[in-house]
C-alpha cells in the first residue's frame, strides 16, 4: 500500500511538473526572427536583428511580456538568400501555441516570395520600409504591411530634397539624375516612381544596375564620370553602399550630390569608406541614430542585466530600426488583444491588430519612441500609414539630420500604387476586398 | 576624342582589375599545380587571412603600437593563422584522402570552404573592417589630350605591382628551390614522388601554406579596396573564368587570363551593358571563358593532358 501511495505521489508530481511548462507555453506569444548574422550582408543584418531581439527582451523584462503574455522567439539565419528565407519561414510558421504572430524578413526578395505564401498560412508580413511598394493597398495585399514608408515614398522624397537644394521643383527640368541600384527586386523597386517623377518634373533619369553583392562597380562609376549627372541616388545594401562611396570618391564624384535610400544610410555603409564618406547623404525612415527614452529603459532592464545582444551597434541607425520594427509588431498584437483577449494571438488576429493599429503621438511618447517616429495609423485600405521621410548627412563621425519631414506627393504615387496593385490582382486572380464593408 | 579617352579609361581600369582577380586565381593555380586539387576554399582563405590581418592590426594600433610595428606583427600573425589552417587541412582533410580521386578531393574543399567561412567570422567577427594599407585615390593621366584625363586608381596599380612581384617570386620558388621542384614532382605523379622519398603530407602542407600566403597578399589589396568583409569570398567566383582562360596549371596564365577577363568584362559592361540592361559583367566573364573552353579546353597556357586508354 505504501509503495502504491509513493508511486501515485511520484506520478502526481511528475504530472504537475509536466503541466506547468505546458501551461506556461500556452501563454506565450511566438515571434520568429529571420536574420542574417553571417554572410555578405551581415554588417547590416546584425544591428537590425539586435534591435528586434532587445525590444522583445525589454517587454519581457519590464512588463512581463505583452499584457502578461510572454514573448518567445527563435532566430533563423537566412543569409539574405530568398531560398533560405522561405525555408526559415516554413520551419518557424507553426511554432508556439498559436504559430508565428508575424514575419519580418528584412529582404525584399524574401518578401516577394512570402507574399505568395502568407495568405494561405494566414500570417502577416511586417515589411517596414521595404517590400512591394504597391502592397500599401491593403485591399489587394491583406497580409503585407509596408508600414512607415515604401521605396516609392523614398524615391519621391529624394527628388523633393534635390529640388529643394536646387531652389525649387521647376529647377529639376533638364537636370540629370542617375540611380545606382542593387540588381535585385529591392534595387528595381524605385524605378517606376522615379520614371513617373521624371515625366512630371522633366529631369533626365538613368538607371544603372550593379550586380550582387556589389563589390565591382568600376564600370558603372566610370560611366557616371563621363555622364556627370547632377545627382546620384543610391539603392544599395551591404557592401555595395561603401563600395559605391569609395568608387564615387575615386572618380571624383561629389559625395554631397549622392543620396542613398534609408537602407543605404547606416553606419556600416559609411565607416568602411572612412573620410571619403564625408558629405554623403541618405534618407531616414523617419528615425536615425541616437538615444531616446526607450534606450534608457533598454539600458536599465536589458543592458545592465547582461541580456542585450547588442555590442557596438546599440542606438545605431539599424539597431533603432529593429526596435521600431518590434514596437510596431508588438503594438499590433496589443491592439489585437483588445478584441480577442490577453492571450497569444494567431497570425490572423495579429493581422487584424495591424489593420487597426493607431499609434498616436501620445502612445508613441508613452512607449519612449518620441522623436524617432511620428503617428502611424493603418487601415484595411492603407497598409503603410505614413508617407514622410527626412534627410541626414554623414559628417565624418556621425549622421546629422539636415532636413525636416518631406511628405511624399500622393497625387503621383497613389495612382502608381493603384495601377500596380490592380495589375498584381489580375495576374494572381485575387478577389479585391471591399474595405468599405469591413470594419 | 572623348570617346577614345573613355575607351582607354575603361580598358586600363579593366586590365588593372583583371590583375587583382589574378591575385586570387594564383592561389588556385598553386594548389592545382602541386596536388591536382581544385581548391574551392581559396576565396574563403582570402577572407580568413584578411580578417586575421585587420583584426590583429586594429587590436595593436588600439594598444598604442606604432603603425609600422603593428602591421609587421599583424602580417606575421595572419601568416601564422594561414599556416595553422594549412596544417589542419592537410592533417584532417587531405591527409586521410590521399589516393582518392580528384572529385572527392574537390568536394572536401567545398566542406573546407564553409568551415573556414564560419570559423573566420566566429573568431574575428562579421562586420566590415576598413584596412588602409595603400592609397585609394586616383591619378588623372593625359589631361591635355583627353578632357578630364584618363583615370587610373592608385590601389589598382599597387595591386598590379604586387602581382608582378608575386609571379616572379613564385616562378623562382618553383624553378630554383628544392621544395619547389618537389612540388612539381608531386603534381606530375604522386606515387612516383613518394617512391623517391618525397613526403606527400609535407608537400601538401607547404603548398597550402604558400596558397594561404598568396591569399594574405590578395587580402591586403582587396581589403584596402573593399574593406575586409565576407564579400571577399565572392572573388573566388571572379577567379574561375580567369583560370578557365589561363589554364589551371600556369602562373603566367593566371595573369594573362586575369587581364583578358578584366578588360573584357569592363568593356562589355560599358559598351554592351546599356543595350541589354546593364549589370552584365559577372556573367560576361563566363561567356568569355566558355568561348576559350570551346577552342582550347586546357586554357591558353594550360598543359594538354593526353591519356592512353
Amino acid at each position: 500500500m505504501r509503495r502504491l501511495t509513493l508511486a501515485l505521489g511520484a506520478l502526481a508530481l511528475g504530472a504537475t511538473a509536466m503541466t506547468e511548462p505546458a501551461l506556461a507555453q500556452q501563454n506565450e506569444q511566438f515571434l520568429p526572427a529571420l536574420v542574417y548574422r553571417t554572410g555578405p550582408y551581415a554588417p547590416n543584418g546584425i544591428p537590425f536583428a539586435d534591435g528586434v531581439a532587445d525590444y522583445w527582451t525589454l517587454l519581457n523584462e519590464r512588463d512581463g511580456g505583452i499584457n502578461g503574455v510572454k514573448i518567445i522567439s527563435e532566430e533563423c539565419e537566412t543569409g539574405y538568400a530568398t531560398d533560405k528565407g522561405v525555408e526559415c519561414y516554413e520551419r518557424l510558421k507553426g511554432k508556439g501555441p498559436t504559430g508565428a504572430g508575424y514575419f519580418s524578413p528584412l529582404s525584399t526578395g524574401i518578401t516577394f516570395a512570402l507574399t505568395e505564401k502568407a495568405p494561405g498560412d494566414k500570417i502577416p508580413l511586417l515589411t517596414m520600409g521595404y517590400g512591394r511598394s504597391e502592397s500599401k493597398d491593403g485591399a489587394v495585399f491583406p497580409w503585407n504591411f509596408i508600414a512607415v514608408g515604401s521605396y516609392w515614398t523614398a524615391a519621391d522624397v529624394a527628388i523633393q530634397h534635390i529640388a529643394k537644394e536646387l531652389g525649387g521643383m521647376d529647377k529639376l527640368k533638364d537636370k540629370k539624375v542617375s540611380l545606382v541600384y542593387h540588381d535585385s527586386p529591392y534595387g528595381k523597386e524605385p524605378i517606376m516612381a522615379l520614371e513617373a517623377r521624371a515625366k512630371v518634373n522633366g529631369f533626365v533619369f538613368k538607371a544603372i544596375p550593379v550586380t550582387h553583392p556589389g563589390v565591382e562597380q568600376k564600370s558603372q562609376w566610370l560611366a557616371i564620370r563621363q555622364d556627370r549627372p547632377d545627382y546620384v541616388l543610391l539603392w544599395g545594401w551591404g557592401v555595395m553602399n561603401s563600395t559605391a562611396i569609395k568608387e564615387a570618391a575615386a572618380v571624383g564624384y561629389p559625395r554631397d550630390k549622392m543620396i542613398g535610400v534609408w537602407w543605404s544610410g547606416a553606419e556600416p555603409d559609411v565607416t568602411p569608406a572612412g573620410d571619403q564618406s564625408t558629405g554623403y547623404k541618405a534618407l531616414m525612415l523617419q528615425h536615425g541614430a541616437g538615444k531616446f527614452k526607450v534606450h534608457a529603459d533598454l539600458e536599465k532592464f536589458v543592458v545592465s542585466k547582461g541580456k542585450s545582444v547588442a555590442k557596438d551597434d546599440f542606438a545605431q541607425v539599424l539597431y533603432n530600426r529593429g526596435l521600431l520594427n518590434s514596437m510596431l509588431g508588438t503594438e499590433a498584437i496589443r491592439t489585437a488583444m483588445k478584441k480577442y483577449g490577453n492571450k497569444p494571438m494567431t497570425g490572423e488576429q495579429v493581422r487584424w491588430g495591424l489593420e487597426n493599429l493607431n499609434l498616436t503621438a501620445e502612445r508613441i511618447k508613452e512607449l519612449g519612441f518620441e522623436g524617432m517616429v511620428g503617428p502611424i495609423q493603418l487601415s484595411c485600405q492603407d497598409h503603410q500609414g505614413a508617407d514622410i521621410a527626412r534627410v541626414q548627412q554623414w559628417d565624418g563621425k556621425e549622421w546629422k539630420v539636415i532636413s525636416g519631414n518631406y511628405k511624399a506627393d500622393l497625387s503621383i504615387l497613389d495612382p502608381l500604387v493603384k495601377e500596380a496593385a490592380a495589375k498584381y490582382a489580375a495576374e494572381k486572380k485575387i478577389t479585391v476586398r471591399d474595405c468599405a464593408k469591413e470594419s | 576624342m572623348i570617346a577614345f579617352g573613355q575607351f582607354l579609361e575603361v580598358l586600363v581600369s579593366g586590365l588593372l582589375a583583371g590583375v587583382l582577380y589574378s591575385l586570387v586565381a594564383l592561389g588556385f593555380v598553386l594548389i592545382f599545380k602541386a596536388s591536382g586539387v581544385f581548391n574551392f576554399a581559396q576565396g574563403a582563405m582570402v577572407l580568413l587571412a584578411g580578417l586575421a590581418l585587420v583584426r590583429s592590426l586594429d587590436f595593436m594600433v588600439a594598444k598604442g603600437l606604432p603603425f609600422w610595428a603593428a602591421i609587421i606583427i599583424a602580417l606575421l600573425f595572419a601568416a601564422l593563422i594561414m599556416a595553422i589552417t594549412a596544417w589542419l587541412v592537410e592533417r584532417f582533410v587531405l591527409g586521410p584522402l590521399i589516393n582518392q580521386d580528384g572529385l572527392t578531393l574537390f568536394m572536401s574543399t567545398i566542406g573546407v570552404t564553409f568551415m573556414i567561412e564560419g570559423g573566420a567570422q566566429m573568431l574575428f567577427g562579421s562586420d566590415v573592417y576598413p584596412l588602409r594599407l595603400f592609397p585609394s585615390d586616383a591619378w588623372f593621366l593625359f589631361e591635355s589630350s583627353f578632357p578630364g584625363g584618363i583615370l587610373v586608381s592608385k590601389i589598382d596599380v599597387w595591386g598590379g605591382m604586387i602581382a608582378a612581384v608575386l609571379v616572379v617570386g613564385l616562378a623562382l620558388f618553383f624553378q630554383k628551390t628544392k621544395t619547389g621542384r618537389a612540388l612539381r614532382a608531386v603534381a606530375d605523379d604522386h606515387a612516383a614522388a613518394q617512391s623517391v622519398g618525397i613526403s606527400l603530407n609535407w608537400i601538401w602542407f607547404i603548398v597550402w601554406l604558400v596558397a594561404g600566403l598568396v591569399a594574405l597578399v590578395a587580402a591586403t589589396v582587396w581589403g584596402t579596396k573593399l574593406g575586409v568583409q565576407f564579400s571577399i569570398t565572392f572573388l573566388a567566383l571572379k577567379a574561375l573564368p580567369v583560370l578557365i582562360i589561363g589554364g589551371f596549371t600556369s602562373v603566367p596564365g593566371a595573369i594573362v587570363g586575369g587581364l583578358i577577363i578584366g578588360a573584357g568584362e569592363k568593356i562589355a559592361e560599358a559598351y554592351l551593358g546599356p543595350f541589354i540592361g546593364g549589370g552584365i559583367e559577372y556573367w560576361f566573364a563566363y561567356v568569355l571563358a566558355l568561348v576559350v573552353l570551346m577552342a582550347r579546353p586546357q586554357g591558353l597556357f594550360g598543359e594538354r593532358i593526353i591519356e592512353r586508354i
